[in-house]
This record gives structure tokens, C-alpha cells and sequence, in this order.
């Protein structure tokens, strides 16, 4: 064996795979091997199985790997013998050609599982800061926006603004001082897509906002974390030491004029603040309250300075765009929605898990292939995309390709990633109830329709599960929501009726069924015996 | 007038710290905030009152701020903390059971600390480790694919047997 092939193991070290005790896999790997110069330990970032944590990745020193679920310390002994001998992998051995794996297409998410987050030489040894590089000493700041803009892609925290479009703004406004803000305030609940770039790749974070820095003309940027989030912050906070150290972030950077520092801010756990006003007052150290665009923060933003912000996801598709073209990035997806979308999978599927796919892709194609089908073989009802601000794709609308677009068109958002599959267990009236309330909790008070109209529609929802519902408190519903749509401050109080919306619209004869029969077809809400005429504010059925 | 510091000691010294890092600044109240509360457990109003001097804030304006986000909390903490997600996934996963179960079990309520002090349960809204749903953060230690019974059993062993209470 020579002494530059080695074989090396990842333990993946993300959330779920530390929850589940990753750390003692590598430990293990470590006293078995640690002392072996030709295989390396190392963690690594989300490898996507999440449902099966935690995940080992075993890398031989031909190149082929094998990924391996739910591993233990005591199974340890027989992977580490799979590198030397013809021992048979035992069953906790992953086929990498089931559809899972190979309708993936990986561009943000390349390195999980290749390198460890900790460590900036894994991210140089796989091309990292070459983009940065490219960009700062061979390619001016307006042939970045263009590469960026001719790449089509559009901003991944939801509302799917093109990225290019908004780096143009930013660029052409004139102020002594621009900022450009990584918003990694990832608050919907059941998506962890920014939450696992952090973790995983932090420096392809700061590479994408550096880049991004030097096409706006920018010298200070700020990562706005959750703070649900400890290990991303740790992450991020040695990565940015590390790329301090290493000259590719600070002053002088790649020997050019350009500077740029990064700094972070951590969020106090307020939903409202993943909204991009709501999470610069947070920055300027106030309460993160929203406030009416225009002047958008591409005119007067953080420190009323002209201020570039963009999601994480959007920024960690950055410097493969600058390294291959943009035209490489259109390739993928459709006309209108290019390039690659990040999705937490979750519900009741097989196979749950962090997933990259071509947008565009069908609803069929995310349950049935990638998911692996429905858990228990049950029948698939409806798949939630968007959280609070999305709504629900019925099973007739399977073929849906899922784009900007098209999922407008049904309702529902592409939103920040979170899919959530239910089966014929999941009561749609409590789902649309459970993320009312949700945005009820997380509305910050400062407009009347959203304050006050979430906490009317979640005293609806609240009778209508509880068996108390009439046909008057739908037309209440039904008023409702336009009234928030339309008048609320911001995203938080426009969307928060798209869930009603939605399963109002495919779902009707569920409302219907709780409300008449006084039953819940699923089984969820427990419906009282009797309602009390004081309960029943709405006049008789 | 500049009132006393709270109490002259290491975690007095930690927010001094944090204080002359961010230098003073005005915009600094919420990191500020933070390494108060992670010296001191919780905010009190002697802390938010020194933290208001210290940044020439009005009062009110470091009050609003330490009751608008969830995170900072201005009751005083239980010995053990713990959290149970109710994001999306583990609420259809059963989390609000587990919720009811700690609140039979140990007399604290979400938001509050059981009668004896020595666990404080709180909601978080999404932790993103949806795969492992339900889930609960036990002293900063995360548990997934838990139960009610699951969970009361693991904080019982933490906090031991419950105290009979002198008649």
C-alpha cells in the first residue's frame, strides 16, 4: 500500500447522527485504527439517511465506498475488516443503487459525507476557495452577477426571487458602505436543509457570501443563526477562524485589494426573524419586528445601508456556479426553476432524510422513488411543502412537477424545503390547525391582521376539531384568509392562511365530515361528546 | 446614576467580558443578552436594569427585547432542563403526549419549572432532527424517536425518585 492511498472512514456528525451516539462509532473506529497510518477517522456532514442515523461512510483506497446505516459500536470490528479482507459486509450495508441514491442530483450538498466539516484542507482538497479565487483575481464584479443571473437560480429561502436579479440591485447601489447578510434563520418547522449545510460544509457557506461580497462591493457580512442550533454555530465559528487564518476570508484576500470579514449573529428564537426586515432590526440588536417594503433592503437595509441578503441554500449553490458557468447550473430543472432544490423529507415515508433533486421533479417521484413509498404500505393522502406557508399536494395531483411555478399554481410553495408525506392517518383540518397556531405563536404583534387575525382563525380551527364547528365558522374561515393575505406587514401574516387555503380546497369534505357528522375520519381530534352551547359561538349548524 | 453590579462575581466578570468585547455598542444588546443569560441562568431585573446602564438603553428597550425572543428567559431555571419539540413532525408523532406526560409526572407545565425546582420544561418549535421524531433535549442532550414512557423514565433517573412530601 502506498503511503499516499488511504482508506478513510466518516462518521457522520450531524445532528440526528450525533443524537444517536455517532461519536462512540468513532471512537471505536478510533481505538481499533486510529493507530493505522492508512486509514484515516473522520466526521463528516449530513449523508442524508437521516430516518437510519447514524450513517458511516467508508471510503477504500481504490476510491469505491460503501455507506453502512445504523451503526454501532460493536459493528465497528467487521466494517474496518471489509477494508482488508473478503469479509462479507454485514446487513447494515446501504445498496447505493436504489433510487434513493441515484435520482439525487448532489451540487450543494457534493461534499457530505467527503469531508470533514471541521477541517478547512478537506474543503481546499476538494476545490474549495477555487471559486473565490477565480472570481476575485480574474473576473470582474459584473461578470459575477452575470454568471450568477445566466445560472437562473433563484433564492432558496422561499419566495424564489432571482438571485442574480437581487445581486444586481445591490451591486449598482451607490454607499460607502454595503453589507451582505447570510440568512440562516431557518424557522419552519420540519425543514433542516440550512441547518445540515452549516453543519456540513460551513466553508461553502462563507465561500458562496464571499463571492457574493465581491460582486456587490461589500467588505462585511453577517450569518444570522438559529440559536436551536449549537453545533451549526460551532461549525461556522471555527470555519471562519480557520478561513481567517488561511487568508481566503479578512484583508488581502487572494493577494487583491478585496476584504471582506464575517461575523455571526445568533437568533433568539422568533420565527418572525427568518423575514429578511424582521431579521435585520434583530441584527441591529432590537426586536425583530418587520417593516413595509419599500425601501427594500437592497436600497436601505441593515444600518440603512445597501445590503445583500439571500438564504443559506442560495448561497451554498454559489461557487459551483462561478467554478462551472451558469449555464452548467441551468441544465439542471426546468425553464423557469434551474438548478437543484434541497428538501428535508420527512413524514411517512420509508426512507426520511435530507434529499438534493433537479426541480421539476413530480410528487411521485420524491414518495415513491426517493422516499421509498409509503410506511407500512398505507395509502399516500397528501404531501405539505412550505410549513406555515405552504399547503398540501392531494394524491390526484401526484404528477405535479415540483417548481416554482407549478406548485403555485396548486397552491402550495416550493418554500424553504420541509416535505412533510402523510397517509390516511393524518387528520388535514389538524394540520392546518397545528401551523394556525404555530403562526399564531410566532406572529410578532405589530399588525392587526395578522395578530388578531391568526388568533380568530385558530379559535375556528380549535371548534371545528373539537366538534363545536358550523357551517357559519367556514364562511368566517373562507373571509378570513383573504383579509391576512392581503393586508398583513409581511410574509409571516400573508402566507400564514396558505395552509387553510389549501386543504379547504382538496380537503373540504374532511371540514365537512368534523363539522356534520361531528367525526374525524382519521382519528385524530378528539371530538366532545356534546358541545356546549357556550363553546358553539357561531349560532346553530 | 449607575446601579451596583448585581453580584461581584465569575459571572459578573463573563458579561463584563461580553460588554467590553462588543464595546459598548447599542446594537449589541441582543449577544449581550445571551452571555447574561448563559452566566447567569436567566435574566432578572437587576441584570436587565445593569445591562440598560452599561449600553445607555432606556430600560424599556432591553425589556422589550428580553421578552420578545423565546430564548431569553426572566423566571429563574429548574436544576434540569428540558425541551420538547412540537415542530410539525413530532407533534404528528405524538409530542404533545409527551408534554402531558411530564406534567403528570413532574408537575411542570410547558414554560414552567415543577414545584420542587428541579425541571424545567420548555416548547421549541422545530429542532430539525425531524427523521428521529419525537424528540426531546434532555441538559442540552438531544433524544430521538422517544415516548412519553421513554422520556419520563430517562429524566426520572437524572433527578431521582420523587420526594415524599412531609404530611
Amino acid at each position: 500500500m502506498s503511503g499516499t492511498a488511504r482508506a478513510r472512514i466518516f462518521c457522520c456528525a450531524g445532528t440526528p447522527c450525533l443524537a444517536t451516539d455517532s461519536e462512540a462509532v468513532k471512537k471505536a473506529f478510533e481505538a481499533l485504527v486510529g493507530q493505522t497510518p492508512d486509514v484515516e477517522v473522520r466526521e463528516s456532514g449530513c449523508i442524508g439517511l437521516c430516518g437510519r442515523a447514524p450513517m458511516v461512510r467508508v471510503e477504500s483506497t481504490d476510491g469505491s465506498d460503501a455507506l453502512y446505516e445504523s451503526v454501532t459500536p460493536d459493528l465497528v470490528p467487521r466494517l474496518v475488516a471489509t477494508l482488508t479482507e473478503e469479509a462479507s459486509p454485514p446487513e447494515q450495508l446501504l445498496d447505493q443503487q436504489t433510487p434513493f441514491f441515484t435520482r439525487q442530483v448532489r451540487i450543494v450538498t457534493a461534499n457530505a459525507g467527503h469531508i470533514d466539516p471541521e477541517r478547512i484542507e478537506d474543503y481546499l482538497a476538494v476545490g474549495g476557495y477555487e471559486a473565490l479565487n477565480k472570481a476575485v483575481t480574474s473576473s470582474s464584479p459584473q461578470e459575477v452577477v452575470g454568471e450568477v443571473t445566466r445560472s437562473g437560480l433563484r433564492g432558496r429561502g422561499g419566495a424564489g426571487f432571482p438571485t442574480g436579479v437581487k445581486w444586481g440591485l445591490v451591486a449598482r447601489a451607490e454607499a460607502d458602505q454595503k453589507y451582505v447578510i447570510c440568512n440562516g434563520d431557518e424557522g419552519d418547522p420540519g425543514a433542516y436543509m440550512d441547518r445540515a449545510v452549516m453543519e456540513g460544509d460551513p466553508h461553502r457557506v462563507l465561500e458562496g457570501m464571499a463571492i457574493a461580497a465581491y460582486a456587490v462591493g461589500a467588505s462585511q457580512g453577517f450569518i444570522y443563526v438559529r440559536g436551536e442550533y449549537p453545533v451549526a454555530i460551532r461549525r461556522l465559528q471555527r470555519a471562519i477562524r480557520q478561513a481567517e487564518r488561511q487568508g481566503v476570508l479578512g484583508g488581502r484576500i487572494f493577494e487583491t485589494p478585496f476584504q471582506f470579514r464575517v461575523d455571526i449573529r445568533i437568533g433568539g428564537g422568533a420565527f418572525v426573524c427568518g423575514e429578511e426586515t424582521a431579521l435585520i432590526a434583530s441584527i441591529e440588536g432590537g426586536r425583530g419586528l418587520p417593516h413595509p417594503r419599500p425601501p427594500y433592503p437592497a436600497q436601505a437595509g441593515l444600518w440603512a445601508k445597501p445590503t445583500l441578503i439571500n438564504n443559506v441554500e442560495t448561497f451554498a449553490s454559489i461557487a459551483p456556479i462561478v467554478m462551472h458557468g451558469g449555464a452548467w447550473y441551468a441544465q439542471h430543472g426546468t425553464e423557469k426553476s434551474r438548478g437543484t432544490k434541497v428538501f428535508a423529507l420527512a413524514g411517512k415515508v420509508n426512507n426520511t432524510g435530507l434529499i438534493e433533486v433537479p426541480l421539476g421533479i413530480t410528487v411521485r417521484d420524491v414518495v415513491e422513488q426517493i422516499g421509498g413509498g409509503i410506511v407500512g404500505g398505507r395509502p399516500f393522502k397528501a404531501m405539505q411543502t412550505g410549513g406555515p406557508s405552504g399547503g398540501c399536494v392531494p394524491a390526484s395531483m401526484l404528477d405535479l412537477p415540483m417548481d416554482y411555478e407549478s406548485l403555485q399554481q396548486a397552491g402550495s410553495i416550493v418554500g424553504s424545503g420541509g416535505l412533510l408525506v402523510m397517509d390516511d392517518t393524518a387528520c388535514m383540518v389538524d394540520v392546518a390547525r397545528f401551523y394556525m397556531d404555530f403562526c399564531m405563536h410566532e406572529s410578532c404583534g405589530k399588525c392587526i391582521p395578522c395578530r388578531a387575525g391568526t388568533a380568530e382563525a385558530v379559535r375556528i380551527l380549535e371548534r371545528i376539531t373539537a366538534g363545536g364547528g358550523t357551517h357559519g365558522d367556514l364562511e368566517r374561515l373562507e373571509a378570513l384568509c383573504p383579509y391576512m393575505q392581503e393586508a398583513s406587514l409581511c410574509g409571516l401574516g400573508q402566507t400564514a392562511p396558505n395552509p387553510v387555503v389549501s386543504t379547504l380546497r382538496y380537503f373540504r369534505d374532511e371540514y365537512l365530515t368534523h363539522i356534520d357528522a361531528r367525526q374525524c375520519p382519521a382519528g385524530v381530534c378528539t371530538m366532545s361528546a356534546l358541545p356546549s352551547e357556550a363553546f358553539r359561538v357561531g349560532g346553530r349548524p | 446614576m449607575r446601579p451596583p453590579a448585581p453580584v461581584e462575581d465569575t459571572r459578573q466578570r463573563v458579561l463584563d467580558a461580553a460588554l467590553k468585547r462588543t464595546g459598548f455598542r447599542q446594537d449589541a444588546l441582543i449577544e449581550v443578552l445571551h452571555a447574561a443569560q448563559n452566566s447567569f441562568g436567566y435574566l432578572t431585573p437587576e441584570l436587565l436594569w445593569y445591562v440598560a446602564a452599561r449600553l445607555r438603553l432606556p430600560p424599556s428597550r432591553v425589556y422589550g427585547v428580553a421578552t420578545f425572543y423565546n430564548f431569553f428567559s426572566l423566571k429563574p431555571p429548574g436544576d434540569h432542563t428540558v425541551i420538547v419539540c412540537e415542530g410539525t413532525v413530532c407533534y404528528i408523532r405524538g409530542a404533545i403526549k409527551i408534554a402531558d406526560a411530564l406534567e403528570s409526572e413532574f408537575g411542570a407545565a410547558p414554560g414552567d419549572t415543577s414545584p420542587d425546582g428541579k425541571v424545567s420544561v420548555a416548547i421549541a418549535r422545530c429542532l430539525g432532527s425531524c427523521a428521529l421524531a419525537p424528540i426531546v433535549v434532555i441538559d442540552g442532550q438531544l433524544i430521538g424517536k422517544t415516548s412519553p414512557e421513554a422520556a419520563v423514565e430517562r429524566i426520572r433517573a437524572i433527578v431521582g425518585a420523587p420526594q415524599a412530601i412531609p404530611a
